[in-house]
């Protein structure tokens, strides 16, 4: 399947200030990417290159076979979704929808159907006749919504579009953002700081680290194999382990297990949830690692606990383990050794 | 308890000389207005105190003389046309100063600003120099050119406080949705600008129908109102002329009034009072 939009090589500076370095970036057809950063990272300036608003340095962007990087804003097919709305003051909801349609000539006869079909999507149809001023956050952002979707674009661009909103609120148009997006079958690029609102709804997260990407995969890879320690430790929680490698074994500590890597230091991510109890003594299958620790601090988070937890050789591991009661002392744990993930050495930016 | 009751009593006894200082400051403003309004309903003019004998017998007077009307005329002419040509030039100056760019920016901004804070006597005088050099011959054309170009630094800052105010994000999504530069201005940028456009044209308006330094040096045979009015007061002080002063600052307060209410509905927050007034004096002080 050839990509919609083919980011290639996109450099961004601001003054003497690197903003995006050497972004390469495919949005396959009808899919929802997750471009996903710290503020900062320069995700925002990212989505501006691609709506047209701010120009690259250097590198092209591609749609559907057309160089979209020369073209100005109001040539592009796709339309954005701002963080603050952006719906115009002056004009009703109807006509705020109505707006690219109008400009783009479509007859009057069309534009009023389309235009009651897109608010009918966010179930803002019976608002039409409202000004904007008169609207809550949530119903705003369904009217940018509509506004942007009516025009039918290849792409939309959402630039943090549920952080005005507060959590429950959120939470929902998170849900019907991800059921619209099947419904109407439009590649959306979302932009977002927060890393469970990219889990929940992306079929790809970008992961963007001070203006260059750290990894791009699908949320349960990138969690399960994360490639970097910053990946590791931004979306979920990591154990980082600095191991050394010798004879085709990993050392850390007490610790060791098979690795069939180069000789040398070594990092690896160990999530907190793959560390459980045993109570069987230490097998004889070299793919599972067995300790024994004793716990430091319990912190109770409802179905489950974080432990923070102490091997006899002095090293710390967090562990999660599921809820049952108050814990002290020395305690037999294991991990697969499948479950500690390799890192890219990845240097500090 | 003693000690909190003392303080506040002493706290009243300080609310009270400042409401009676806040009181003898108004009066030393509004005192003298308040006089040539009271007066302008007196038979016997200006002279003798009280005033007695209620009468707008000048106001008929006023009515029927025909010089103060053509100066009315020419002032409101002069005044709609300069509300015109500042706004006119203002927009772009504002929109430069908010968007572009441009070396010698930060120069450019203090010369726009330049005729408010220089007194209109100077503006006036190398205005007349440029009118002789250019072999233009003293008329309201001229009159409306200095108050145009003395006014162009209030459209100037009004519009740009109004542009620094409007979301940037909405001329992107005019843009975004396919909306090109020129038509975005118009529906969008305009629309939104509509509030600090009509509060700067009133008061540029006002300001204009009651200039007198800039006017005083272009003015040819035609008089505005204000030097209609200054020229009578040489040969003496007439009641007739209580009447139309009072008739002028009516009608300037309900002007500020309605730029003041435009404006404060347009930002949602008081200090448009402010801003309005501070502008007005300073428009005023040459």
């Amino acid at each position: 399947m050839a990509p919609l939009l083919n980011i290639r090589s996109i450099a961004k500076r601001f003054g003497a200030r690197h903003v995006l370095h050497d972004i390469s970036l495919d949005v396959n057809p009808g899919e929802f990417l997750t471009v996903l950063g710290e503020s900062g990272s320069g995700k925002t300036t990212l989505l501006r290159v691609i709506a047209g608003f701010e120009q690259p340095d250097a590198g092209e962007i591609w749609m559907a076979g057309e160089r979209l990087d020369t073209l100005p804003p109001y040539r592009r097919r796709v339309n954005t979704v701002f963080q603050h709305y952006a719906l115009f003051p002056h004009l009703s909801v109807f006509e705020n929808v109505a707006y690219g349609l109008r400009v783009q000539g479509v007859a009057k006869s069309e534009v009023g159907s389309r235009v009651e079909k897109a608010l009918g999507m966010v179930k803002m149809d019976s608002y039409v006749a409202s000004a904007p001023s008169t609207l809550s956050g949530g119903q705003q952002q369904r009217v940018a919504l509509a506004r942007a979707l009516v025009n039918r674009p290849r792409l939309l661009l959402l630039d943090e579009p549920l952080s005005a909103l507060d959590a429950n609120l959120r939470r929902q148009m998170q849900g019907e953002l991800k059921t619209l997006q099947r419904e109407v079958g439009i590649a959306f690029l979302f932009v977002t700081h927060d890393q469970d609102e990219a889990m929940a709804l992306s079929d790809r997260i970008a992961l963007l680290r001070a203006g260059a990407l750290e990894q791009v995969a699908s949320p349960r890879e990138i969690y399960s194999r994360p490639a970097t320690a910053y990946t590791a430790q931004f979306i979920g929680q990591a154990n980082l382990l600095r191991a050394e490698i010798a004879n085709g074994v990993a050392r850390w500590g007490a610790l060791a297990w098979p690795c069939d890597a180069a000789v040398g230091p070594a990092d690896f991510s160990l999530r907190p949830e793959h560390i459980r109890f045993t109570a069987a003594p230490p097998a004889d299958d070299s793919h599972t690692v067995c300790f024994c620790a004793s716990i430091v601090r319990q912190i109770f988070c409802g179905a489950t606990d974080l432990l923070e937890i102490t091997c006899q050789s002095g090293h710390r591991l967090r562990a999660r383990v599921p809820s049952r009661g108050v814990l002290e002392g020395e305690y037999r744990f294991e991990f697969s050794a499948a479950d500690a993930v390799r890192l890219r050495e990845g240097g500090e930016r | 308890m003693e000690l909190s009751l003392k303080h506040r009593e002493a706290r009243r006894n300080g609310a009270g000389w400042l409401a009676v200082y806040a009181a003898s400051v108004f009066a030393f403003l509004y005192l003298p207005i308040v006089v040539l309004i009271v007066y302008s309903f007196n038979r016997d003019g200006v002279g003798g105190f009280p005033p007695q004998h209620l009468t707008i017998e000048w106001y008929r007077q006023l009515a029927g003389d025909q010089a103060i009307w053509d100066a009315v005329w020419n002032s409101l002419l002069v005044a709609l046309a300069a509300t015109v040509t500042a706004l006119a030039l203002g927009l772009p100056a504002a929109l430069a100063l908010d968007r572009v760019s441009f070396p010698g920016k930060a120069l450019f901004r203090r010369l726009v600003l330049l005729p408010l804070i220089l007194p209109g006597i100077i503006t006036g005088l190398s205005l007349l120099m440029l009118a002789v050099f250019a072999g233009m011959k003293l008329s309201l054309w001229t009159v409306l050119l200095g108050h145009g170009i003395a006014l162009l630094s209030v459209a100037t800052t009004e519009l740009f406080a109004g542009i620094q105010k409007m979301d940037r994000a909405q001329e992107e999504a005019s843009l975004d949705l396919g909306a090109a530069y020129w038509r975005t201005f118009w529906r969008v940028t305009l629309p939104n600008l509509r509030l600090p456009l009509v509060a700067a044209a009133l008061l540029i308006f006002t300001l204009s129908v009651d200039e007198i330094a800039v006017s005083f040096f272009l003015i040819g045979r035609d008089n505005t109102l204000p030097l209609e009015i200054w020229g009578r007061l040489r040969r003496g002080m007439t009641p007739e002329i209580n009447a139309v002063s009072t008739i002028i600052f009516v009608f300037s307060v309900a002007l500020i009034l309605v730029s003041y209410r435009l404006r404060t509905r347009g930002a949602r927050e008081p200090e448009g009072a402010a801003d309005v007034l501070q502008a007005t004096f300073q428009g005023d002080q040459p």
